[in-house]
């Protein structure tokens, strides 16, 4: 995956009431949740992102409830890819099983700016930063999380699993 | 081996796990809620399952917006209903049987020592107080764990957390675990397991235990755990026809951290906003005065709290102009509750007493706060919006704090 994106950056245990709210949560549909995306740390961010944008933030990246709608709301509202310091754990898992591409760099979730212009490219496992001019790497996924990513997320991987116990 | 290695071996089929390495296990219970069920079933489908692994270890519980907040709750609900009869699902109840999931699935014996258990809940952790391996997971997962019964994890490295010494009057677990959260902070436990012990564990009551593995995710923690002993046994005892499988960490396990905390110099905490780690004693909170209270939710809404909420508010009142809603963590516990007496001491002080719900824990319904307003509660999280309004504000405490603060109309602790 390559995305070149603005970035709109946050700070340390950006949780997950914050990324989209629980009065909302009477839904499913992942436009209904992009559209509140944010809202309550950031009220602006629907309006003024684009499709393409990339998020940066600090540290424990999605803490608090086990709602999926947190990662739907932030992929449906047209994000690239989200770039932290590090992810709460049920956050990431998430991340990977619907297939929004995270990035744990906390290189790189310093030095970016709200406003830059960034690329992320998970194949060569590099960040870029247009604006400033530096580069990041980062370690590339392992294990079941890189088969995760490979077969497009979990309920493909499921579905290959189901039949083959047929 | 620690406990948790040993629970995740058992499940992998393994004889010995280690930190960092990826196991595939056997799932003992797979639960879901109202709000993340609903797309648990819908990836359920789209994966091509057409049978849950196993109806007897699936378990969906419509908590969160019941008594159905409005038409798009009550939709939500139907469809967890439906697709729980169309499984033959037995673990589904409506109101007379239901609750809080976090309370009422330990309650009717369906986890016991020695399970594996995920949940499409954060505070599915709650359960590793009765010595099993339970974790929080996404709504896509726990479509999977009903579809295949088996769950991916990475082994957790372990932090063991010692309470040494002996609890004081009016500290309970609800401040052991605030405390640690203050010490560790809540990214302290991230990716990592969470093992309670020490004197003050083993002579704690399951009710207590229970509110400590609540809180484990608050530290950021994959599981919470404490080892079963005689009072697990004793509790479980007469609630599940199955045989728990007893697991104790070896003389020799490995730790990747201590932490001890002295309970003879800890007294009752206060979470401030808007974290869960933002800890104070209730002697250094100061003066905050509150508009609501609120006595309840999967940390601290069973029978236990309530007895302690009610002896504080015995004789006395609550204080002009707050709003004080206790809410009991189940059916079967507000019928306890009204039996003994304590319903009627709730309502005689003044408080509200709401059928079992989540509500007001995340902002739902029957308690939200408006711009401005601040609440003392018994929850676990007091993130910005959490009980409503972006400007209003959660303060984390005990039952004890909590109904003392509903008296005095500010923060205060039972003894003020
Ligand atoms: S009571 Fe609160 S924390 Fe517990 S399950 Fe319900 S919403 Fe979640």
């Amino acid at each position: 995956m390559k995305a070149t994106g603005t970035a709109h950056k946050y700070g340390d245990h950006i949780d997950t009431d914050a990324i989209i709210a629980a009065r909302y949560l009477s839904t499913t549909d992942p436009i209904e949740l992009a559209a509140h995306c944010m809202q309550d740390i950031d009220a602006g961010f629907v309006e003024r992102m684009e499709p393409g944008d990339i998020m940066v933030a600090g540290e424990n990246f999605g803490c608090g409830s086990s709602r999926e709608h947190a990662p739907i709301a932030i992929k449906a509202a047209g994000v690239s890819a989200v770039i932290a310091a590090n992810f709460a754990r049920i956050f990431y898992r998430n991340a990977l099983n619907i297939g929004l591409p995270i990035i744990e760099s906390p290189e790189a979730a310093a030095a970016i700016n709200t406003g830059d212009e960034v690329t992320v490219d998970t194949e060569a496992g590099t960040i870029v930063d247009h604006t400033t001019g530096q580069e990041f790497r980062f370690q590339p996924l392992d294990g079941i999380a890189a088969e995760l990513v490979e077969a497009g997320g979990l309920v493909p991987m499921v579905k290959e699993k189901l039949a083959a116990r047929k | 081996m620690n406990i948790t290695e040993k629970l995740l071996a058992r499940a992998a089929g393994r004889d010995e796990v280690k930190p960092g390495e990826f196991v595939n296990c056997a799932l003992d219970l797979v639960l879901a809620n109202d709000i993340t069920a609903p797309i648990a079933i819908d990836e359920f489908y789209n994966m091509g399952a057409t049978a849950v692994f196993d109806p007897k270890k699936v378990a969906l519980v419509c908590d969160h917006s019941t008594p159905n907040r409005n038409i798009d709750a009550a939709a939500q609900t139907k469809k967890v209903r439906e697709f729980a009869r169309a499984m033959g699902i037995p673990n589904y109840w409506e109101a007379d049987q239901g609750g809080i999931e976090h309370i009422i699935l330990p309650d009717k014996g369906l986890v016991l020592p020695g399970d594996v258990v995920i949940g499409a809940d954060s505070h599915t952790c709650t359960y590793g107080a009765l010595g099993a391996f339970s974790t929080g997971v996404g709504s896509t997962d726990a479509g999977a764990g009903m579809a295949l019964g088996e769950c991916w994890f990475r082994v957790p490295e372990t932090i063991e957390v010692i309470y040494t010494g002996k609890l004081q009057p009016w500290v309970s677990g609800k401040d052991l675990i605030l405390k640690l959260i203050g010490e560790i902070g809540v990214a302290g436990a991230r990716y990592r397991a969470l093992e309670f012990k020490g004197e003050v564990i083993e002579s704690l009551e399951m009710a207590g235990r229970f509110t400590i593995c609540n809180m484990a995710i608050e530290a950021g923690a994959k599981n919470g755990v404490v080892a079963p002993d005689e009072i697990t046994l004793k509790w479980i005892e007469g609630r599940s026809q199955r045989e728990p499988v007893v697991f104790a960490s070896d003389a020799d396990a490995q730790y990747c951290r201590t932490v001890e905390i002295d309970c003879n110099v800890l007294e009752p905490q206060v979470a401030f906003p808007h974290l869960p780690e933002n800890t104070k004693g209730i002697s250094e909170v100061g003066d905050v005065p509150i508009d609501q209270v609120v006595i309840g939710a999967c940390t601290n809404g069973r029978l236990e709290d309530l007895r302690e909420a009610a002896k504080v508010l015995e004789g006395r009142h609550v204080a002009e102009g707050i709003r004080c809603i206790v809410i009991p963590g189940s059916h079967a516990i507000h019928l306890e509750a009204t039996r003994e007496g304590l319903v009627e001491r709730f309502l005689e002080a003044g408080c509200l007493v709401s059928t079992p719900t989540c509500g007001p824990c995340l902002g739902m319904h029957m308690g939200v706060l408006a711009e401005g307003e601040r609440a003392i509660a018994t929850t676990n999280r007091n993130f910005v919006g959490r009980m409503g309004h972006p400007q209003s504000e959660v303060y984390l405490a005990s039952p004890a704090v909590a109904a003392a603060s509903a008296i005095a109309g500010k923060i205060a602790g039972p003894e003020d």
